[in-house]
């Protein structure tokens, strides 16, 4: 490597430093998208000047980057903002397939005999790269819905899985130790795959934040790995620090669902079935519903609503109505105010970015620590199209998937308004005991729509 | 070990410690940008595939080329493109007119 070239990769690994700091506080956060950026355009264009391109070559990198932005510019601006998760996953997985991809090219000019410094990081890239790859693609189908978002399982499934495991084991031991040929890291790269997709299924949709972004941490060490390969400092620096920062944000994220990483990934669901069974006899209980009017008067003659926002007023695209609701009631002298819980929606933080695209003050949002306390004061608490993070269970059932998982004290409000398309549990696919409370009045149907009924109802009233 | 394996596994075990200390305060609604944000960084993985494209000159290798490269800049671009996009919605938020200026950072 060259000086200039050395020094430049150098300031990208410092403004990749510089611009995660800057993404860990709300007001620099923007900026140190930018910072990484500029740390991103250093070390591309320090790179590309030094290289001797065959002409095949320039071509396929010309094409690769023209097609490769075009999709990323327009995925990322066309997305709406309730799809963002699995967008995030999509370009997670790419990643972690260009790393496969460029450790299996390096194994290739090595030939059959590779040196063991340059075949083990190889492996190592491939194997995660793919893993990383294929869980992506599952982890977007499940959030996207072209699949059921439940865990999916079958008998022996440990059993097979850790067949796959021990069979890439095997593949890994006779790359480095009989012979590097397409054969055996092709063999590698396919099992690699299968693995991925047998790691997402049997993981609920509700757990996939934690998932992307573990697979996001391993996408990072796949990087770094092939900068091993190529002897690429940039790739190692860089690969290695979002390996580390997923790693312990894939932490943080769980300790936000009270949950612990291995109880997500592994077995987590593997109880219910059991639980679940137990409480089968429950079927059939009544829950209470009302008329828009007889709401919108509750609504209307309250001191205090607190609206609690789910993953239900994100695909309805509720956002606008809920507010223009919140506004006719705090006209009329009602106090309204937005409960967080960490997890709404699908992500950390998503909704938040939604409330705030519908200009809610910044002020009415409040997180659970602060608004827990307010519910008993309560006198409606308004449930749009969230289900788990209200359901006691989380307190009172243990073995039940969510028990441990910190709630928002809804049921200890006067009076509870569901509004929710139909029965059906929330993402966890575990029943709700709130939603037979006697204090529960539940309202069926889109979210936008009920909102824009209540609120026509509100100015009646 | 040769010298150069050294230096680069000296470099990856102090980049371990960097990463988990340079995010060890995040407040929980930054969760999802920071993510998104460190999936766009492990986008250099470009660096990488063009390194391995530059060189193409067999069908496998030009066909591997072209398609790491076309991945890897989805992952940049895309990456970057949709944490703007998400951070976007914190500055407006903050900007607005009905925000008075009693709105505490978190």
């Amino acid at each position: 490597m060259t000086t200039v070239l050395t020094l430049a990769y150098l300031l990208a690994a410092v403004l990749f430093i510089l611009g995660l700091k800057q993404l860990s506080s709300p007001r620099t956060a923007r900026n140190g998208n930018y910072t990484a950026a500029a740390g991103m355009v250093i070390a591309l264009g320090a790179t590309v000047p030094q290289l001797h391109f065959t002409g095949a070559g320039a071509i396929i990198v010309l094409i690769g980057v023209i097609v490769g932005a075009a999709v990323g510019t327009i995925g990322a601006r066309r997305v709406k903002m309730t799809a963002i998760p699995q967008m995030v996953a999509l370009f997670n997985g790419a990643g972690g397939g260009a790393a496969a991809l460029v450790a299996v090219s390096e194994l290739l000019k090595f030939g059959s005999h590779p040196p063991i410094a340059e075949a083990l990081p190889s492996v190592f890239s491939i194997v995660i790269g793919s893993v990383s790859f294929a869980g992506s693609l599952v982890a977007f189908a499940k959030l996207q819905e072209l699949m059921t978002g439940t865990p999916i399982t079958y008998p022996g499934q440990q059993l097979v899985n850790g067949l796959i495991a021990a069979a890439i084991i095997g593949f890994v031991i006779a790359v480095l130790a009989i012979a590097s040929i397409p054969f055996s890291f092709l063999s590698l790269m396919v099992l690699a795959l299968i693995l991925g997709v047998a790691f997402v299924l049997p993981i609920g949709g509700a757990d996939m934040p934690v998932v992307i972004s573990l697979l996001n941490a391993f996408t990072g060490l796949a990087v770094a790995a092939s900068g091993f390969t190529l002897n690429n400092f940039s790739l190692i620096v860089a690969g290695t620090l979002v390996g580390a920062s997923g790693s312990l944000l894939t932490k943080l994220m769980s300790d936000a669902m009270g949950r612990s990483l291995g109880n997500v990934l592994f077995g987590a669901f593997g109880q219910v079935r059991a639980t679940s069974g137990a409480v089968a006899g429950k079927e059939g209980r009544s829950v209470r519903t009302s008329s828009i009017e007889d709401l919108a008067t509750l609504l209307a003659y309250s001191r205090r609503v607190i609206i609690v926002p789910g993953y239900g007023l994100a695909v309805a695209q509720a956002q606008h109505a809920v507010r223009e609701l919140a506004d006719l009631l705090e006209k009329k002298g009602v106090e309204v105010n937005y409960a967080i819980h960490p997890v709404a929606g699908r992500m950390p933080g998503h909704m938040n970015v939604l409330l705030a695209e519908a200009n809610v003050p910044y002020e009415q949002l409040k997180e659970m620590d602060e608004i827990n306390d307010e519910f008993k004061d309560a006198d409606v608490v308004l449930v749009v199209g969230a289900n788990d993070v209200v359901n006691p269970a989380a307190r009172n059932t243990p073995g039940s998937p969510i028990y441990g998982m910190p709630i928002l004290n809804a049921d200890q409000a006067k009076n509870i308004v569901f509004m929710k398309r139909s029965m059906r549990p929330g993402f966890a696919g575990i029943d709700n005991d709130l939603l037979y409370d006697p204090k529960t009045i539940m309202l069926f149907g889109d979210a936008k729509d009920s909102l824009t009924k209540l609120v026509n109802a509100v100015k009646a009233a | 070990m040769n010298n150069e394996l050294l230096n680069e596994f000296t470099i990856f075990v102090l980049a371990i410690f960097v990463g988990f200390e340079v995010i060890s305060k995040v407040p929980t609604i930054l969760h999802t940008p920071l993510m998104s944000g460190t999936n766009a960084i492990h986008g250099i993985i470009l660096v990488g595939a063009i390194l391995i494209a530059a060189g193409a000159n067999s069908p496998v290798t030009i066909v591997l080329g072209l398609v790491a490269v076309t991945l890897a800049t989805t992952n940049v671009v895309g990456g970057f493109v949709v944490t703007d996009r998400m951070l976007e919605m914190f500055k407006g938020r903050q900007a607005q007119p009905n925000t008075p200026e009693t709105a505490k950072p978190k």
